[in-house]
């Protein structure tokens, strides 16, 4: 009788236990269902649709019309070049220029360091608005070698949209925790081998800090994906504006919210490519080291 | 064929690539990236622009309307304005006053007929000109007013406040509608100053006092402004209208399906109303709440850069852009109403006895402008914020004060932008 309540008391725990997650789970997928199903109906229908569950549905009237009017409306394949070149780039020499720095300030000693990294750190309470029209007059003045010699002005480019965000602090701050929790033996026993600094930061420290790596790939992804302010400010030309800013081409007077549905969930889904193909190691990321993004 | 003739035919094609390239590029910026109908509208009077003269040839950036503001204000900054700028009609007084606008070089007789709130005046000078214009009206069903007995208004005489209060109550009463009049509160931003400041002007108020522009005192929170905003209040307070939580799609479907007896809505939405209703779609007249009808006034304009180093060339593209066979053009495609009568006439749809001709009569008839100065982006959101405040219980009087300071302090900060010493 006791050992019968025990494994009824043990079986329903595990199934409130299911049902908690299978609620919070619900919670974060039926946005995106919602999007998805919405990106499948005419405006009227998906609008009346979605005061009732039929919004989470594929009934009504389906098609993939949303999808062939959001490719006339928006240069998408244009757009999605332009931002999958300047986040690949971005991530690529974001994770280079950070661990770099980051390991200079976790295994070398030199003066000011202390000094600087909270300076760098410091710089995590300004927010980008703060700092955009500042940025925007000195990429302005900047110089730039360009097929017809040096040029003044970085605007209306694809450095212009790069560039400024390779150096973060964000990253060299993740980079700088994890290298800092590595064993000093590693660094000393490369040193006692005659390892050089960038043998030692190539092929001792960067091979064991994949899940780093993954972190600060997926968080910058995350900011040079969406990306949305700065190419307003500084990009004119429509051939190299990137993909958040085309959502802005949905709304006009009568706002076409299927064909925005069919955007959006066209945008999702490189971010969900990237994310599952890095996802075991950002967890790992966040399991060692409790670093949240 | 000789050599002589080969060295003619050469100099014929550098000399006629030369008188090709010898065209000076102006550059214009335009804010309807993602609307095919205009944009396509709009190459084509580019392309009939650069083929009809040898001296200029435009070249068009486009842009979003939901960012275009802040591309404008971003290359101001930067040095980088382009010829040709497209304005939004309240924007204009701002941005001629922080000196990115120059006023406009047009013959003279360029702009005889057109709307009032298609020509962007500032500081008494042209600065904007439009080949359309937006027209807010009351739509409604003639079968539902027939069946409540309730008259149809007309320009000459439209319902005046009294009359039209009773007639939302009578609609309200047959339970037929979860609301009488739908005013578009889920439309946040510019609509609401656009779309609710004309009722504000009915009753004799006013957002600021436009004889100095220096003040709101006894204008926004006079006597008119007390009686607007208590007005205002009850529609919420008796289940007239929606409330400030209204569903995004309930505004844009509820006339559509029913909910709503009556909607004050743009002609941009005409179309979808005739379709649904044909013959039993009504267009009427705002009420006249004691001084007379009114409706807000100008939408997107052409205009011309400070920096500009071209502005002949560039008003030389205005003018050619505002004759009448394109404004016919902007219209069909896009369905806002000409900027000229005589547009107006040819269109396919403001044409007399055309399905939205009741629009353009009441753009002539009703429409005032809003406020024509710098400061209008801050008057805009202090009536969007009282307005909203006072629809969701707010003490009316204080409110209107509170909006009345805001305005007051901004005018203060920015030296009564231009329009006297403070």
């Amino acid at each position: 009788m006791n050992a019968m309540s025990f494994e009824t008391r043990h079986n329903l725990s595990i199934g409130l236990r299911y049902a908690l997650l299978i609620l919070i789970a619900t919670i974060f997928i039926f946005p995106i269902l919602f999007m998805v199903m919405s990106s499948l109906k005419p405006d009227l229908q998906m609008l009346r649709d979605s005061a009732s569950l039929r919004a989470f549905l594929p009934v009504g009237d389906i098609s993939l019309n949303n999808y062939a009017e959001a490719f006339e409306r928006v240069p998408i394949m244009q757009f999605a070049f332009n931002s999958v070149f300047t986040t690949s780039v971005s991530v690529v020499a974001s994770l280079l220029l950070n661990s770099m720095a980051a390991f200079s300030f976790a295994f070398l000693q030199w003066r000011g360091k202390a000094i600087l990294l909270s300076l760098i750190i410091a710089t995590f309470i300004v927010p980008f608005e703060v700092i955009a029209i500042p940025m925007l007059l000195v990429a302005n003045n900047l110089p730039w070698i360009g097929p017809e010699g040096i040029e003044i002005g970085w605007l209306n480019s694809y450095h212009v949209q790069i560039i400024p965000f390779i150096a973060d602090s964000l990253g060299i701050f993740l980079f700088y925790q994890y290298f800092r929790d590595l064993p000093d033996e590693l660094v000393e026993a490369a040193r006692i081998d005659g390892a050089s600094i960038w043998q030692i930061y190539a092929r001792i420290i960067m091979p064991i800090a994949g899940p780093i790596v993954a972190t600060v790939a997926i968080l910058k992804f995350l900011v040079m994906w969406n990306a949305y302010i700065w190419p307003l400010m500084t990009i004119r030309s429509e051939e190299l504006r990137p993909i958040m800013v085309g959502l802005q081409y949905f709304f006009q007077l009568n706002i076409a919210w299927g064909e925005i549905m069919a955007y959006l969930s066209m945008v999702t889904i490189p971010v969900l490519i990237f994310y599952l193909a890095l996802q075991r190691a950002f967890i790992e990321s966040i399991a060692t080291s409790g670093i949240k993004g | 064929m000789n050599i002589r003739r080969i060295v003619l035919i050469c100099l014929f094609l550098l000399t006629f690539n030369g008188l090709a390239s010898a065209q000076t590029e102006l550059s214009l910026w335009y804010h309807g990236a993602g609307n095919p109908e205009e944009r396509a509208v709009l190459l084509s009077v580019i392309e009939d622009f650069n083929a009809s003269q040898s001296d200029w040839s435009v070249v068009i950036e486009e842009f979003p309307q939901g960012s275009y503001n802040s591309s404008v204000v971003a290359a101001a900054l930067s040095g980088d304005l382009p010829d040709i700028i497209d304005v939004d009609a309240p924007v204009m007084p701002g941005w001629a006053w922080s000196g990115y606008m120059a006023p406009l070089n047009l013959s003279e007789g360029a702009l005889d007929g057109f709307l009032p709130g298609a020509v962007g005046v500032y500081n008494g000078e042209v600065y904007a000109v439009g080949l359309w214009d937006a027209v807010v009206a009351i739509y409604a069903r003639r079968s539902v007013l027939e069946a409540n007995d309730i008259r149809i208004p007309t320009l000459e005489e439209p319902w005046t406040g009294e009359e039209f209060d009773a007639i939302l109550e009578t609609l309200q009463a047959t339970g037929d509608f979860e609301n009488a009049f739908d005013v578009g509160m889920a439309w946040k931003g510019e609509w609401y100053t656009y779309a609710f400041s004309p009722f504000l002007q009915s009753f004799g108020g006013d957002m600021i006092d436009r004889e100095t522009y220096l003040t709101a005192e006894g204008v926004f929170n006079g006597e008119a402004g007390l009686a607007f905003g208590n007005w205002w209040q009850s529609l919420f307070e008796r289940g007239l209208v929606p409330g400030t939580s209204q569903d995004p799609a309930d505004r844009d479907t509820g006339f559509l399906d029913g909910k709503y007896a009556l909607q004050w809505n743009g002609n941009w939405a005409a179309r979808a109303a005739v379709e649904a209703f044909g013959d039993d779609a009504l267009f009427l007249p705002a009420p006249d709440f004691g001084s007379g009808s009114t409706i807000g006034a100008a939408s997107w304009q052409f205009g011309i850069s400070s920096t500009s180093e071209h502005p002949d060339g560039a008003s030389a593209f205005i003018e050619f852009a505002i004759q009448d066979e394109y404004l016919v053009d902007f219209s069909n495609f896009g369905g806002l109403a000409p900027a000229t009568a005589s547009a107006a006439a040819m269109s396919d749809l403001y044409y007399e006895g055309g399905p939205l001709e009741v629009f353009f009569g009441l753009s002539q008839a009703q429409a005032l402008v809003r406020p024509v100065t710098p400061g209008y982006a801050n008057l805009s959101l202090s009536f969007e914020k009282a307005v909203t405040d006072i629809a969701d219980g707010a003490d009316v009087q204080d409110t209107l004060d509170a909006a009345v300071d805001e305005i007051e302090q901004d005018i203060e900060d920015n030296g009564g932008y231009g329009f006297g010493d403070m």
